[in-house]
């Protein structure tokens, strides 16, 4: 199953094993790391499940669509590689996915 | 282990957060979670969306895995209904007439839907929609082609119906007020959403007395006082909820419209917290009591509700804000509407799909739905939160970046 690793504001690392397909949103609040809360469980309706894409995995990951994109203009600390963590699903291709945690999500 | 225990009644969405939160708070006693249902905390929300539409599986619907609570030593008691609490003995009485003892006690029973005892009531085909269960029967009678008749023309009854039309079925709404959704938004928004359920095939009546449902066993149709008949597989009646507050009540907690409980999730017992739907506290931003029925409340109460039983006093103090999903419509709402006496629209409502509905009360902005405009949901609710004013005259004007309209 893919790794994704998971790097909090603070440094401290996690790595889950997940099944493909399941989100970046859903590894994170499955296995209890804090710093994702994900209020609406995956709608793209609430915008705290805000991460930062490893710069060595964007192109992989992709460009947030047009509404993610909006949402993301207003999250705390907007950067060219944040993203809504329930927009990415994770793949065998993803294996080993590096996601930074930001210091707050409201 | 602590010899503390901490136990939360009702298995739903508020559960699950404060199950997680005293964990995180560092409660180090034990921690249960009781609830009726068999499964453990799910999302609610996509029961009359993508579940109903059969585009989820129950397993996506889960809140934690079942793999979480057991990591996080919560035991999860499935399956029980809580009779009573013994708040001298300090125990739950269950439906079997086992008892567990707590020595904090959280109350997240939610709501129960608004029942309407019409003739034919009993006959079968005809449901409520509040847990997975419900759908689960529903979902039983649905199918292309088939009629259902949707009682209540709320945001429930309207997503049942986009859902429903994309099973393919017949669907009429009834609202017995003027228009739907006329008790949450203004008319503009009231209208929009009618034109566009109308434009996706749905039968809208408003005005709608329903005098009785009629068929031998199963239901087989939906009669009107004017002597309409509208064909029906299969009714559902959405038609609002009341907070679960039995327990409460019996065992002589203050309840008034809701568990009464005060800016750091007590009840009138120092022992026992409250949290989500079940609830009515005041909220600091509108200055006012309040019950609200929200994915957000429920959430963020919890997290107040943990804090408190962990010893850390933090007043409870967020923006209320809700979400709805029909068709390719996406409603964001930041605030509550209630009190307004103005209403800018920024975009048309009468063609197309996109635009925000802003609440005043006189210069102060209350709230906003913002239909496929999540930009301007998440400024509003920045806004709100942190105190910003707005410019009324620039949330009107479409030429004028959304940014520009707050101060």
């Amino acid at each position: 199953m893919p790794l994704v690793k998971f790097i909090s504001h603070s440094g401290e690392e996690n790595e889950v094993h997940v099944a493909p397909g399941t989100t970046v949103m859903h590894a994170a609040v499955d296995n209890g790391i804090s710093g994702i809360l994900a209020d609406c469980g995956g709608a793209c309706s609430c915008a705290t499940c805000h991460c930062f894409v490893d710069e060595a995995w964007l192109a992989k990951v992709g460009e947030p669509d047009e509404v993610e994109a909006q949402m993301l203009d207003f999250v705390l600390d907007p950067q060219p590689n944040s993203r809504l963590s329930c927009q990415i699903k994770v793949s065998d291709e993803l294996d080993g996915l590096v996601v930074l945690l930001p210091e707050s999500q409201i | 282990m602590g010899t503390e225990h901490a136990v939360i009644v009702g298995a739903s969405h508020a559960a699950a957060q404060l199950g997680a939160s005293l964990r995180q708070g560092g409660w180090q006693g034990r921690i249960s979670i009781v609830g009726d249902e068999a499964i453990p905390p799910y999302h609610r929300p996509p029961l009359s969306k993508d579940y109903l539409a059969g585009q989820k599986h129950s397993d996506e619907l889960l809140i934690r895995p079942a793999a979480f609570y057991e990591k996080s030593e919560i035991d999860l008691v499935l399956g029980s209904r809580v009779t009573a609490v013994d708040r001298e003995q300090k125990c739950i009485v269950l439906h079997d007439g086992g008892n567990i003892p707590y020595s904090k006690l959280a109350l997240t029973t939610g709501a129960t839907v608004r029942k309407l005892t019409l003739p034919g009531h009993e006959l079968d085909g005809v449901f409520y929609l509040r847990d997975l269960r419900d759908v689960d029967r529903i979902r039983g009678y649905t199918g292309p082609g088939k009629s259902a008749v949707i009682v209540g023309g709320g945001y429930i009854g309207l997503e049942t119906a986009a859902s429903m039309r994309k099973l393919g079925m017949n669907v009429t709404v009834l609202e017995a007020l003027p228009r739907v959704l006329q008790r949450v938004t203004a008319p503009e928004v009231s209208a929009f959403y009618s034109r566009v359920h109308r434009e996706e095939g749905v039968t809208i009546i408003t005005d709608a007395a329903v005098e009785s449902l009629q068929g031998s066993s199963g239901v087989t149709a939906v009669k009107l006082a004017d002597g309409t008949e509208l064909d029906a597989d299969l009714v559902v009646i959405g038609v609002g909820v009341l907070p679960a507050t039995e327990l409460a009540e019996a065992a002589g907690l203050a309840v008034d419209n809701g568990i009464v409980v005060d800016e750091f999730a007590r009840t009138s017992d120092p022992d026992i917290v409250a949290a989500g739907d079940c609830t009515n506290h005041h909220n600091p931003i509108y200055d006012r009591h309040l019950r609200l029925e929200s994915v957000q409340n429920a959430t963020d109460q919890a997290k107040t509700a943990a804090n408190t039983l962990c010893g850390k006093l933090e007043a409870y103090h967020a923006l209320p804000w809700f979400w709805s999903d029909q068709y390719d419509l996406k409603l964001q709402i930041a605030g509550l509407s209630q009190g307004f006496d103005r209403v800018v629209l920024r975009g048309a409502t009468d063609s197309g799909r996109s635009f925000s509905a802003f609440y005043f009360s006189g210069d102060r902005l209350l709230a906003v739905d913002a239909i496929n405009r999540p930009k301007e949901f998440m400024m509003v609710r920045r806004a709100l939160s942190t105190g910003l004013s707005a410019d009324a005259e620039k949330l009107a004007d479409e030429t004028v970046d959304i940014q520009q309209a707050f101060s």
